[in-house]
């Protein structure tokens, strides 16, 4: 399991480095837009608790980055390399198990969801917010991109068409980038949508790295359920994966 | 050895392989010929475990393929239809994955990709994404990927299919020097040439049956070994006749014109059938 996982990982680690530069400049604009729209544009004279608006949307960016980087490297690509270029069959034929498989893979798009968080990082500095990052900071971001990782796996997994995989996007990703704590409060919405809205898992990726950048600390609730979509997703990548054949 | 017993297949209420029994023997090229959609590359992933069975079962050099999965993975290499390189890897990458993916240790797995690149005469272009290669190259570099293990059979699925004639004839050549040197070959094709010149023995399938097996040669003895071809109100009809005597006394009754020649595969397909290989 432990050599198995590290190949599938190598493999992509090997075409991350190999495309680098494609892959920063790529997350370097969504995030560099949105901070220059709502940080500086919008949210000049916005104040949010107390604070700057680019100080309150920062964490939301980087949540929302880690979960649209981590999902469609892992997504798209599988779902790619399941129907079109059939290069999971060589996964399938070899003597590696399906955990070790989607582990390989759901670390690498992790990977990669920290990467584009880390970009947003730079840029918020540079754009002059004030952020306190410490340890627990960077678990919750790699708890976000493991998460939208291995729910990327499942629906690359399940879903039969290139065209479903969009759907699949606009459905379930665009309006959790927009509703979960990212941009505004969603206390701020009627109470039945406040409801659907904290159940979704980017929603506590956006409460905590809130929390912990502006220094209120830990919220071990939202971690608790961070951790278990993480679970719950990963187990059923890996059954997904079984059930291929 | 591959022993295949009522090995089957169903697609909701299609039957895509209907109690296949086969035999496949050390050191023998098989080919598995007939039409699309008769039931070979299902064949192929079944015993590949790409594809679940529904029934019948198989054994491949003894060890039965869904029961000892694991010890099916190292025992067969795998060249599949469709070209499924890692386009984003260099040629060495591709091996070095597959490489990987079965534990062959590092010092030996260097060495093996290194002769892997020699034999199949890739080892200038190693360091090239697989994406730039040609058709030929790129399935010259699947073969070397599905040797990489050491695998005792090889299932090749329409190895050919696509390439030039040219390019044809370099990889039929690869598949002989890996026979000679003790390869167990199964591979499908609808290519009659392919058939009658690479393989020891063939079985004809079409529907999801085996129709007919055995050497080129004995096939074409079921049906006559010459054919007379003649022209009758634009429809082409063929005789059959044991020898090329029979064969010019018929011809030399008829007033049209006429054309003799060998049988080949394709007409014992014709005759099995009422059609071509490739209606």
């Amino acid at each position: 399991m432990k050599i198995d996982f590290y190949t599938v990982f190598w493999r992509e680690m090997v075409v991350l480095r190999r495309t680098f530069s494609k892959f920063f400049a790529s997350r370097l604009v969504g995030p560099l837009l949105y901070l220059v729209a709502f940080g500086l544009g919008l949210g000049r004279s916005i104040q949010m608790n107390g604070g700057s608006y680019m100080e309150f949307i920062v964490p939301g960016i980087i949540a929302l980055s880690a979960m649209n980087t981590s999902f469609s490297a892992v997504g798209t690509n599988l779902n790619m390399s399941r129907l079109y270029h059939k290069t999971l069959d060589e996964y399938l034929i070899a003597p590696i198990s399906a955990g070790a498989f989607v582990l390989g893979k759901v670390l690498a798009g992790t990977v990669r969801g920290l990467i584009a968080s880390l970009i947003i990082l730079v840029l918020a500095f540079l754009f002059g917010a004030h952020l306190a990052v410490n340890g627990w900071f960077f678990l919750v971001v790699v708890l976000t991109g493991f998460l939208f990782s291995a729910l990327g796996a499942v629906a690359a997994m399940v879903v039969n068409s290139h065209e479903d995989m969009a759907n699949f996007s606009t459905f379930v990703i665009l309006p959790m980038s927009f509703l979960c704590g990212t941009f505004f409060s969603p206390d701020r919405l009627p109470q039945v949508f406040g409801y659907v809205i904290n159940v979704l898992p980017l929603t506590h990726a956006s409460y905590l790295l809130r929390a912990l950048v502006s220094g209120q600390g830990m919220l071990p609730l939202s971690l608790a359920v961070l951790a278990v979509y993480a679970a719950v997703f990963f187990a059923a990548a890996v059954a997904a994966v079984r059930k291929v054949r | 050895m591959i022993e295949i017993r009522q090995l089957a297949k169903q697609y909701g209420s299609i039957q895509a392989v209907d109690g296949l029994d086969l035999i496949i023997d050390v050191g023998e090229i098989f080919g598995l010929l007939g039409p699309n959609g008769a039931g070979k590359t299902t064949t192929i992933r079944m015993l590949t475990m790409l594809t679940r069975h529904s029934g019948g079962s198989a054994l491949i050099n003894g060890y039965e393929i869904t029961r000892d999965l694991s010890k099916v993975k190292k025992e067969i290499g795998v060249v599949p239809q469709h070209m499924n390189l890692d386009l984003e890897l260099t040629a060495r990458e591709n091996l070095e994955l597959h490489g990987r993916l079965h534990k062959i240790p590092g010092t030996e797995r260097r060495q093996r990709i290194q002769e892997l690149l020699d034999y199949v005469e890739l080892a200038d272009r190693a360091q090239d994404l697989a994406g730039k290669f040609s058709g030929g190259m790129k399935r010259r570099l699947m073969i070397a990927r599905a040797l990489m293990h050491y695998p005792g059979v090889l299932f090749l699925d329409e190895p050919t299919a696509g390439l030039d004639p040219q390019t044809r004839r370099k990889i039929w050549d690869l598949i002989r020097r890996m026979n000679s040197e003790g390869m167990t070959v199964l591979l499908t094709t609808h290519y009659i040439e392919e058939a009658e010149l690479l393989c020891h023995r063939v079985g004809i399938m079409d529907r999801g049956r085996l129709i007919a097996l055995g050497t080129p040669a004995e096939l074409k003895k079921m049906v006559g070994e010459v054919v007379v071809e003649a022209l009758n109100h634009g429809d082409t009809e063929y005789r059959f006749f044991a020898g090329r005597e029979q064969a010019l006394e018929y011809a030399g009754s008829l007033a049209e014109n006429v054309a003799i020649r060998e049988a080949n595969l394709e007409d014992v397909f014709v005759e099995l059938t009422g059609r071509k290989v490739g209606d």
